[in-house]
């Protein structure tokens, strides 16, 4: 059938540099570089191209530019050039549009309208350089109060607890949404770090099984890979319900992407679809979330905690506050901003709230209802930077979940082509010779670098705050204040206006 | 070793079996009143025999153990099952075996809606589940692999034996329904066929081990015509969606 579109990108290749090395037609997995007929000439096919910049990156003469295909269209504010080829697609292959990583729509990022404190002539600002400053992070259900006995010891019984050298995880993704060589980065670097990365759904690759006590694993609907060792190996247990890319749709994996390594991992044939819906058939109510929850802590002996992870959407609060009350010891709430290997692109971009007033929303709850230390609270849902982070912990949150920004340490350029498996940077690929583009143990440290800058910039803005410990932060939001807010938002968000 | 749930929680009844099969390879519980979660996780080599009606999740995640009840079961037996083996002398309510991946459950009679729903397979990991009465609707939901077997055996007033929705989204795995079932209860995207040699024999050795534990008839259960579904693709959603 006809293509009545034009390409998205251009690729502009500057004679006076190309060496004809053809660098970029081994890079290129869409196909977009190739030699002409002569064998020297390198030519392209942009209507191929995605913009990942491989291509650019790998190119040794820097001959390689990618532009925005040119293309005038009669000014139109409603039939954007974006919205017409998105039906000129569907109306070739009848097809649901798929898109990969997050929504990215121009909604308010709130993050950027929220300013924090820092400390002038009293209580003093604390240099993190000089000084202790306490970023370790606890979770896990904890007791009402503490009662000790007459030499001072502790009677209360505590619930068990992840301990954390930094409120940063590395959120839930898949072996088989991306690489083996991808999800050993993180793991490598969750280890280095003290810090926890997350199976997904995935189940846990027996090459990755020295790093269990730094993995989170999840339990989703489909039960892929979940037998007793790897619910018995984990750090901690996660009931995956939501995410917040695609909140009310289950998870999917092609079978062309279920390779052999894949199928051993989630425990199914080769080839077969991995279906994971996002109704589990089992929970209708929170009762029966509440059965699957303590079935997980019988199974494995009361000595994890079990998380519950779940979109952002309207009615969070009161969603978590049965959540909490159902047991669970740690809930994850996603935003509609957080990333995912592939949604229907119309559910990425419009279902969700943002996780900023998700967030503020449900530790306002959660305090009202006097059970907000029975859970600890994890915000997921693009984390750009630390002081996205540091506002998070303000608003109520004791924990990060983090993926795109890591990912991005290893090479993605957020071309949001996950979903086709061809990840030129071997990220979110089965494909050996992809694959193989990603060396771990390059590519961890990378991440442990991110972090740990991330870690050093949280203490410098705790400092300046004249806080010497993360704790003081959290749920703090005195330390905050809204810019450009309407005061329904500062209502939500629990915050005072700058220069209030 | 011989235990009394009576009406005590999940909790403390379930530590005592643990406790108790550290040391035995058998122990019964009597007077066993809907405590969940009984034999969550046990392993292979252990056996727990109930007298009395389990709870939900009993069976959960089992890893190999065996748990033999005199009585009727609940709801969600033997979910996430990793092997093992299951026999229940009555009925079952809904979701048995959910993601079940390894072993056998038998029921002698009856089993609610959802059975075998998300039911998979692995290499040598071949599930089989097998209902002695009807079942209600949602039969093999999502299947990806195992056996799914329905004798319809004592069947007084004639109903369904299979409720609606059977096989929906069903995309490995085989059922096999015995004797009448209504057609328009089976999903789309699913074939009715005969049995092969393998599936006979398949079929004739998990009957054998029915009519072993629940005194049937084998010549009577086989004296009837079984059909097989199988879904028509593994791929049930291949063409859904267009890259963006």
């Amino acid at each position: 059938m006809m293509n009545f579109t034009v390409p998205d990108f251009e690729v502009e290749r500057n004679p006076a540099r190309c060496i004809s090395c053809g660098a970029c037609v081994r890079q290129c997995s869409y196909g977009v570089h190739y030699f002409d007929e002569d064998g020297k000439t390198v030519l392209a096919d942009e209507s191929k191209c995605v913009a990942c910049h491989r291509c650019a990156v790998m190119c040794p003469t820097r001959a390689i530019k990618i532009k925005d295909y040119e293309m005038a269209y009669k000014t139109h504010h409603n039939w954007t050039p974006q919205t017409q080829k998105e039906i000129v697609k569907q109306a070739q292959t009848g097809g649901v549009l798929l898109s990969g990583m997050s929504n990215n729509k121009p909604y308010p990022i709130y993050w950027d309208k929220i300013l924090l404190n820092a400390s002038q002539v009293t209580n003093p600002s604390i240099d993190p350089l000089r000084e202790p400053m306490e970023i370790r992070t606890f979770l896990g259900r904890k007791p009402k109060k503490l009662e000790f006995d007459e030499n001072g010891k502790l009677k209360t019984r505590l619930e068990p607890q992840i301990q954390l050298e930094t409120p940063i995880m590395f959120s839930a993704m898949s072996f088989g949404s991306i690489s083996f060589n991808a999800q050993k980065s993180l793991a490598m670097a969750a280890k280095e770090l003290g810090t926890l990365f997350n199976t997904g759904e995935g189940g846990l690759h027996p090459g990755l099984a020295a790093y269990k006590d730094y993995a989170v694993v999840q339990v989703a609907s489909g039960r892929f890979g979940v037998h007793k060792d790897y619910l018995e190996g984990s750090r901690f247990i996660e009931i995956k319900i939501g995410q917040g890319a695609k909140p009310g749709i289950g998870g999917h994996l092609p079978g062309e992407k279920v390779t052999v390594e894949v199928s051993n991992a989630r425990m199914i044939p080769e080839g077969s679809d991995a279906i994971s819906p996002a109704p589990h058939h089992d929970i209708y109510s929170i009762e029966d979330l509440r059965q699957l929850i303590w079935s997980l802590k019988e199974a494995t002996q009361y000595k994890k905690p079990v998380a519950v992870k779940i979109a952002a959407v309207h009615n969070c609060s009161a969603i978590v506050s049965g959540v909490a009350r159902a047991g669970a010891d740690i809930i994850v709430m996603d935003g509609f901003r957080g990333g995912t290997g592939a949604a229907p692109t119309r559910i990425r971009d419009n279902v969700g709230i943002p996780i900023e007033l998700a967030l503020a929303a449900v530790d306002q709850r959660l305090r009202d209802e006097s059970i907000r230390n029975t859970v600890s609270l994890v915000a997921a849902g693009s984390f750009r930077n630390s002081a996205d982070i540091v506002k998070a912990i303000a608003l109520g949150a004791d924990a990060v979940y983090v993926a795109s920004a890591p990912l991005i340490a290893m090479g993605c350029h957020m071309c949001q082509q996950c979903h086709t498996g061809k990840c030129n940077w071997g990220i979110a690929t089965q494909r050996p010779e992809l694959v193989k583009r990603l060396n771990p143990e390059i590519m961890h440290e990378r991440v442990v670098n991110l972090i740990h800058a991330w870690n050093h910039e949280m203490k410098e803005m705790l400092g300046g705050m004249g806080l010497n410990s993360i704790d003081s932060l959290r749920g703090n939001r005195l330390m905050l204040r809204g810019i450009g807010l309407t005061d329904r938002e500062l209502e939500i968000l629990g915050i005072a206006h700058a220069g209030q | 070793m011989i235990l009394t749930a009576g009406r005590r929680s999940f909790r403390e009844l379930n530590a005592e079996i643990r406790a108790a099969l550290e040391t035995e390879n058998t122990v019964r519980v009597e007077d066993v009143n809907g405590q969940r979660y009984m034999g969550a996780a046990m392993d292979k080599g252990k056996t727990l025999e109930i007298h009395g009606t389990p709870g939900n999740d009993m069976a959960a995640y089992l890893n190999g153990g065996t748990i033999e009840v005199f009585g009727n079961g609940q709801e969600a037996i033997g979910n996430t099952m990793g092997g093992g083996s299951v026999t229940v002398h009555g009925h079952v309510g809904d979701t048995l075996g959910y993601a079940m991946r390894d072993g056998e459950i038998f029921v002698e009679k009856r089993a609610g809606s959802r059975a075998g729903i998300h039911m998979k397979e692995f290499e040598q990991m071949q599930p089989v589940v097998v209902v002695g009465g009807i079942v209600g609707a949602f039969l093999g939901e999502y299947m990806a692999g195992g056996t799914l077997i329905v004798l319809g055996l004592e069947n007084p007033y004639h109903q369904p034996l299979v409720g609606a929705h059977c096989a929906t989204g069903m995309h490995g795995g085989r059922i096999f329904l015995r004797g009448a079932f209504p057609k328009e209860n089976i999903s789309e995207h699913i074939s009715v066929l005969a049995l092969d040699e393998k599936d006979r024999a398949d079929l004739e050795r998990h009957v054998r081990t029915y009519c072993a534990r629940f005194g049937a008839d084998f010549a009577k259960i086989m004296d009837a015509p079984f059909h097989k579904l199988v879904p028509t693709t593994s791929r049930p959603y291949a063409n859904l969606y267009t890259p963006n």
